[in-house]
């Protein structure tokens, strides 16, 4: 069939072939068109969606961390601040095998219990490409020794970061407190866009009442990721704004000395400017390091703290509640005086013994005899309970808690911080709630000595002198002195006056505090032998919180009773005082626990106070001897934190 | 030396002004065809410099590959069609016997295999069989008369057949499918009626099916992702989600060269291979993407030209499956990342990274040169 008709094929084929071409062709310019159709769709109308994808692909903010502000005393000497340490970080995605590299980097960089637990707990709280901090603050060497074997450690990171550091350690804990990491509960009431970045959150004390000061403003990075999620390149920053610096109303040196005073002791300090309400040291002793809080304390460690019997987590000064004992008497005795009940010339005698009308039991003074014939002076000087017994009866018990709540009681002070605890001012309606039982007189005439239900904190008690101290101004207690604003001007704190306290004769002021003196100067006072002559004025009350109460065919106690007890049943001391008396410069608080040592850690602090810092007495007043001795370890002592702060001692790790 | 010779034999041919020839025309080499590839290939290593994330290495490799490519167009150019036409059975059956060889191999060594080692340079018989199939049964057209029989039908369908599923089973699905288009390209320039080609069409629809059951577990993902990207957008269909965004980012202008996104911080996979003109829509735009298409298709236009102008059944129908075939890589590769076309392993012909495929194709290319300035003259 090839040879029949083979020029004739030849043309046919020759145009069908070319036909075919053209038929190629058309389809060929339709498909291209379809897809030039397709690329203008993709490209021009769905351009700017695909925009946005292609930049939520690439595009990441990353916030960074605002330096946390910083904490000074009054004299801007610092008292927390940010240093840089080393921290091991781990980025979860990266580590193929967790367990066995924790395994395996443990015998380089020793890990504990807590640091694991801690990283579990981080894990579920992070993105898998969130850097978290395993273990902080590395030692040089374990820096090196991780350098060397880092090839073997992929997903593990050495940061440098910064950390919360406290430089007096134990010393300020009560009050600055402690920053920690944020725990889930924290993460609910915290705007978690401004803590995108930050790892750490006051806890307690000032770090918590001014967290939101403090901590600042989160910045950011718009940074480019590729398609792992790491970031290529920084195209944008927004710094962030370092939180405020803070200066404390505390005088570092003073608080030095008051813990200095009531080394091993368990008991409080609060002294207070009455003039301003400013708080110038609170102490609780015995205290803890909050460093260790800072890197994740560990749970053995925690556990010591928690079960040691002197409580040292506990923050006397602010939820320690004692009973006012004695101190309440100047309390009650103006309000006798501004009432009426009693006048400064109205004389008692004390056999020893109150008794109340129809009622056959007594209620005995701490002197077994009784202090004879006693006027108002003589009864704040001596503490005679017998004509407070008799004055708390007169008076009833709605005028005693009036005054007390005008001095603070009862109350919060309004301290800022959040520690704080109320107190109690017992009353007919808050023993029918609380004990559900009926107020008996018995009740009132034990509130004249402080001894039923009444419960105040050092913090009130050193809010009620003061407020005695200013004749009635009462000042809302305060720590925040000023803060350091982000244009670096200052913005000062204004004194807050509470309420004040309107007397029927100013007079009755000057009765008052000239029998608080008396209790220092008088040889009767019960101040006279545990405080001592001074070379300033000072207004003073002592107390003495029962906290076993002696059975009935105990009664024919002598002084040296209290030592036949158990360290924990003997008394509590409580001492409450102001100075100078002509222009009270200090109001101060000191409680005791089991220790009769109250009035001298008081001594000891104003003597440091008055004499060393403010130099109320000229130097060469100061007589050789015992005073000057029983000065000098306070004033070695401090100077030695003073230098320890000021030489900015660097932190060595370990 | 027997190259050198000859050029100068056509010289002193046009000296002695017996024949006109062109200097073209006398190293045949077709100018316009060369221009086009030439341009291509120039823009392509642009592309690839910024679609590789700068990477020079990639880049120097592919300008080896590319200067390879051009000495073998260069040296297929010089052969005579007539000579393609003598061997065209013989290299049909030798790469068989390779396809064979490497099917085998590839039992004896487990998994995918489609090359044989040959030293200094690896071969892969299914690059052979894009150039054998158009050739082997455009040679069995030219003995024949057009147009086609039933009988004849069938024996060239056997013939494209048994290559294609030898290189489907390797698993290499981009090279089978070109494999069929160069076979029914041929076919249908021959002459294929009509008929044929709609019952066919309408018998594979129906078998589409049954296909489903043949197919590795990884090419029904593509095709389910095909059908449905969003399916899995983490898993297969990642690939044409992060390729449309590349390309719809890339808007009118583009990104500009070395700033896309979505090629440099690796969102877009296989980003200077299959994937590449994705990389091109996104840092040139919708007019880059024109000029490319624009250019494809020149070189297309004027293969069409160099078939219509070639003198027996022979050259044409080679040239013109050559070329079919050509446009083919480049739209179902374009297909493709514009998420049009399910993803095959096609690259994009000139531009993406690879050398054996460029090789092929430059080879082809250098085929329609030789046809085209191989042509006698007859009509002056």
């Amino acid at each position: 069939m090839y040879n029949r008709t083979p020029i004739k094929n030849h043309i046919q084929e020759i145009q069908l072939i070319n036909q075919r071409c053209i038929a190629v062709l058309l389809v060929m310019i339709i498909l291209v068109l379809f897809l030039i159709l397709r690329l203008g769709y993709l490209q021009l109308s769905k351009h700017l969606l695909y925009n946005t994808l292609s930049q939520q692909n690439s595009l990441d903010l990353i916030p960074i961390e605002p330096t946390r502000g910083l904490i000074y005393d009054r004299n801007g000497v610092l008292l927390a601040e940010n240093i840089p340490v080393f921290s091991l970080d781990i980025i979860p995605y990266k580590v193929e095998n967790l367990p066995t590299a924790l395994a395996e980097i443990g015998k380089i960089i020793p890990l504990n219990d807590t640091d694991i637990v801690q990283l579990q707990k981080q894990l579920k709280q992070h993105r898998r490409f969130d850097e978290i901090p395993l273990k902080l603050k590395l030692s040089e060497e374990e820096v090196a020794k991780f350098a060397e074997n880092l090839y073997r450690f992929p997903g593990f990171v050495i940061k440098a970061r910064l950390i919360r550091h406290y430089p007096f350690d134990a010393s300020l804990s009560h009050v600055l407190g402690y920053v920690g990491r944020i725990n889930i509960d924290e993460l609910d009431d915290i705007d978690t866009t401004n803590y995108s970045a930050t790892n750490y959150i006051g806890k307690l004390g000032i770090e918590k009442y001014y967290e939101d000061d403090l901590h600042g403003k989160v910045g950011y990075e718009q940074v480019e990721n590729d398609a792992s999620g790491e970031p290529v390149r920084v195209l944008n920053q927004i710094a962030p704004q370092g939180g405020k610096n803070l200066y404390l109303t505390l005088d570092s040196k003073l608080q030095f000395a008051a813990e200095k005073a009531l080394e091993g002791m368990r008991g409080a300090v609060v002294a207070i400017q009455p003039k301003t309400g400013e708080v110038l040291a609170l102490v609780s002793q015995p205290s803890y390091d909050p460093n260790a809080f800072v890197s994740g304390i560990s749970t053995q460690n925690f556990q010591t703290l928690q079960d040691s019997p002197d409580r040292p987590l506990y923050n006397r000064a602010l939820r320690g509640l004692y009973p006012l004992a004695s101190t309440i008497k100047p309390f009650i005795a103006l309000e006798g005086l501004n009432s009426g009940i009693t006048n400064p010339s109205f004389t008692l005698f004390d056999p020893g013994w109150y008794q109340l009308k129809n009622s056959e039991h007594l209620f005995h003074d701490w002197r077994h005899h009784g202090h004879g014939n006693v006027n108002l002076n003589r009864a704040i000087t001596c503490s005679c309970d017998t004509y407070f017994y008799d004055l708390a009866s007169k008076l009833g018990i709605q005028r005693i808690d009036n005054v007390l709540t005008e001095f603070g009681f009862g109350e919060l002070s309004g301290i800022d911080l959040d520690e704080e605890l109320p107190g109690i001012i017992a009353s007919p309606v808050w023993k029918k709630k609380e004990k559900h039982l009926p107020w008996y007189p018995g009740d009132t005439v034990l509130s004249g000595i402080g001894q039923g239900y009444m419960q105040a904190t050092p913090l009130q008690l050193a809010v009620g002198i003061a407020t005695l101290a200013n004749r009635g101004q009462h000042f809302i207690p305060h720590l925040i002195l000023k803060q350091q604003q982000q244009n670096k001007t200052y913005l000062q704190q204004q004194a807050t006056l509470n309420n004040s306290i309107e007397l029927t004769d100013k007079n009755y002021w000057n009765v008052i505090i000239t029998a608080m003196q008396n209790v220092i100067t008088s040889s009767e006072g019960t101040g006279y032998h545990h405080f001592g002559h001074t070379l300033y004025t000072v207004a003073a009350k002592t107390g003495t919180a029962q906290v076993y109460t002696k059975k009935r065919n105990e009664a024919d106690e002598d002084i040296n009773d209290q030592f036949k007890l158990p360290e924990k049943l003997r008394d509590h001391s409580l001492f409450i005082a102001f100075a100078p008396v002509e222009d009270p410069k200090i109001a101060i608080a000191v409680v005791v626990e089991n220790s009769k040592l109250a009035s001298g850690v008081a001594r000891k602090i104003m003597d440091y106070y008055l004499l060393q810092e403010l130099k109320v007495v000229p130097a060469q007043m100061i007589p050789g001897s015992p005073l000057k001795k029983m000065l000098e370890p306070i004033k070695n002592s401090v100077d030695a934190s003073v230098r320890k702060s000021n030489t900015g001692k660097p932190y060595a790790p370990g | 030396m027997l190259l050198v010779n000859n050029i100068k034999y056509r010289f002193k041919k046009r000296d002695m002004g017996t024949q006109y020839r062109t200097f073209w025309q006398c190293i045949h080499i077709d100018g316009l065809l060369l221009f086009g590839i030439l341009l291509l290939m120039g823009l392509g290593l642009f592309i690839l410099y910024s679609a590789s994330n700068q990477d020079i290495q990639v880049v120097e490799h592919q300008i080896m590959h590319t200067c390879l490519a051009l000495v073998v167009m260069f040296i297929f150019a010089q052969i005579p069609p007539t000579t393609y036409q003598r061997w065209a059975p013989w290299l049909y059956i030798a790469g068989m016997a390779l396809l064979i060889g490497v099917l085998i191999m590839g039992h004896i060594g487990k998994g995918a295999q489609r090359w044989l080692n040959l030293g200094a340079f690896r071969l892969q018989p299914s690059e052979i069989m894009k150039l054998a199939i158009p050739m082997v049964l455009a040679w069995h057209f030219h003995k024949i008369h057009l147009p086609l029989r039933n009988k004849t039908i069938l024996f060239s369908g056997i013939l494209i057949l048994v290559p294609v599923i030898l290189t489907a089973k390797q698993p290499d699905l981009g090279t089978a499918i070109l494999l069929v288009v160069a076979g029914c390209s041929t076919l249908f320039l021959a002459g294929l009626s009509w008929w044929f080609i709609f019952s066919l069409a309408t018998v594979s629809a129906l078998a589409a099916p049954l296909l489903w059951y043949v197919m590795h577990d990884y090419q029904r993902q593509r095709v389910l992702t095909f059908l449905n990207p969003e399916r899995d957008p983490l898993g297969s269909g990642y690939h044409i989600i992060q390729s449309k965004i590349a390309i719809g980012s890339g808007g009118l202008f583009g990104k500009g060269w070395l700033h896309g996104t979505q090629s440099h911080l690796h969102f877009l996979p296989e980003h200077s291979t299959d994937f590449i003109f994705a990389a091109c829509g996104e840092e040139f735009g919708f007019v880059g993407s024109l000029i490319l298409i624009f250019l494809f298709m020149f070189i297309v236009i004027r293969g069409l030209v160099i078939t219509m102008n070639a003198q027996d059944t022979f050259t044409r129908l080679l040239a013109g499956s050559l070329t079919l075939t050509f446009f083919v890589s480049f739209f179902v590769n374009m297909g493709m990342v514009t998420g049009i076309l399910p993803v095959v392993g096609i690259p994009l012909p000139l531009i993406s990274y690879g050398g054996s495929s460029m090789v092929t194709l430059m080879a082809s290319f250098g085929i329609l040169m030789s046809i085209q300035t191989h042509r006698k003259l007859l009509t002056t």
